[in-house]
């Protein structure tokens, strides 16, 4: 199907302009790693549409498909449904988008897609903001964090996107991080093996949009483990069960002082942020225990 | 092979692409962006492969039979230093490539 002008190891091109220490190419190359060479992508307009390419050339060496920023889910469904027709059960059709395409501007179609019970897997890696337009805040943008169109902090916390999924009753869906590569593969693969609608939802630092150092993306995205700023779980048929869950949270600053994002956070906010943290994770471990 | 467009999307010369479709698998010279690079004391490492997991490039790979058992595919590596700052035994530095400011 395609000139190999460059050989690479695995099915991305080693050179894509990301930028240093991207989050959001390590989740990719995880994820087509446990997925493997029969996968179809859908990918939005975004940070991950470099990956397609510019005119004739490709980064990837699985089929893909670029489509509009809105409809991702709705792509895929099609997709899905095509290949359904021609007779191909092998095919893990996945779609790629950002927190842009999903929490905000994609929702609908990603909600559509969770009730019609499309086979597809969808995964939203978070950088919680528009990163690829220039830092403006989406509804994943953390309380208290700096973008350009939040300059003193935004005052309202993140969207919960998998209490959304769990809401439309899909078969699975988890939280995942770059922190953590062996559990994402193993989520990955878990997702592949199940039929039915699946999300994930991955954690991806981007040192440009929150100014932190790129060397230190894998250090923020542990910290945020660790502060419970960002929880692992997975849900299963409705039951949830955290993987790893740290013993005892850790400090939000330990989080927010890694970034320059958040420097410009008052005390007021910093409270409300740590209030929101320690009750989401609470919340969780008790809906685990349920 | 694949379906492309006969003319030209765009009449303007800077956009002659043909068609929709991509069919070249490609990589760019990423290599170039690097200001620093990554430089391994091959004494100290054990060869863990930690740095490989986390590389976002992927040109990491452990050779663990040969001498200089972490090879690094410099025509790619952007320099960010994640390998550097992961390695458990901190056997990797980075060291400033480009001289003159």
């Amino acid at each position: 199907m395609i000139d190999i002008k460059k050989e690479s190891r695995g099915y991305i091109a080693h050179g894509v302009s990301a930028c240093a220490g991207c989050g959001m190419e390590l989740i990719l190359r995880t994820v087509l790693n446990a997925l493997g060479q029969d996968t179809t992508l859908v990918i939005p307009p975004g940070c991950s549409a470099l990956f397609c390419g510019f005119g004739k050339e490709t980064g990837l060496k699985v089929s893909t498909f670029q489509g509009n920023l809105e409809n991702s889910a709705a792509y895929a469904a099609g997709i899905r449904a095509g290949y359904e027709v021609q007779g191909n059960n092998h095919s893990t059709v996945v779609a790629f988008a950002g927190d842009g395409g999903t929490l905000d501007i994609g929702l609908q179609s990603l909600s559509g897609m969770m009730e019609r019970g499309d086979d597809v897997l969808y995964i939203c890696y978070d950088n919680e903001a528009y990163m690829n337009t220039g830092i403006q805040g989406s509804s994943a943008t953390p309380l208290g964090a700096w973008t350009t169109t939040t300059p003193t902090g935004k005052p309202v916390y993140k969207k919960d996107l998998l209490g959304i999924a769990m809401a439309h009753g899909i078969p699975y869906c988890a939280s995942a991080s770059v922190a953590n590569i062996k559990d994402m593969t193993k989520k990955v693969e878990k997702a592949k093996s199940i039929q039915g609608p699946k999300l994930l939802h991955i954690h991806c630092p981007c040192p440009t949009g929150w100014g932190s150092a790129p060397s230190k993306s894998i250090e923020v995205s542990k910290k945020a483990v660790q502060t419970g700023a960002w929880v692992l779980y997975e849900c299963e048929d409705g039951n949830i069960k955290l993987n790893n869950p740290p013993k005892e949270l850790k400090a939000v600053q330990e989080y927010t002082k890694l970034q320059k994002r958040f420097s410009g956070i008052n005390e007021e906010q910093l409270v409300a942020l740590q209030m929101g943290i320690t009750k989401n994770f609470e919340r969780l471990m008790r809906m685990q225990a349920e | 092979m694949l379906n492309q467009q006969e003319t030209v999307m765009n009449k303007q010369k800077r956009f002659k692409i043909q068609g929709p479709c991509a069919y070249e698998f490609d990589s760019g010279n990423t290599g170039s962006w690097r200001i620093e690079r990554p430089q391994v004391d091959f004494e100290t490492c054990v060869k863990c492969g930690t740095c490989a997991t986390y590389c976002p490039a992927n040109v990491i790979t452990i050779e663990k039979d040969k001498e200089i058992c972490v090879d690094i595919m410099w025509d790619y590596c952007k320099g960010c230093g994640i390998c550097a700052n992961e390695c458990p035994k901190q056997c990797i530095t980075m060291v400033e490539e480009r001289c003159g400011k």
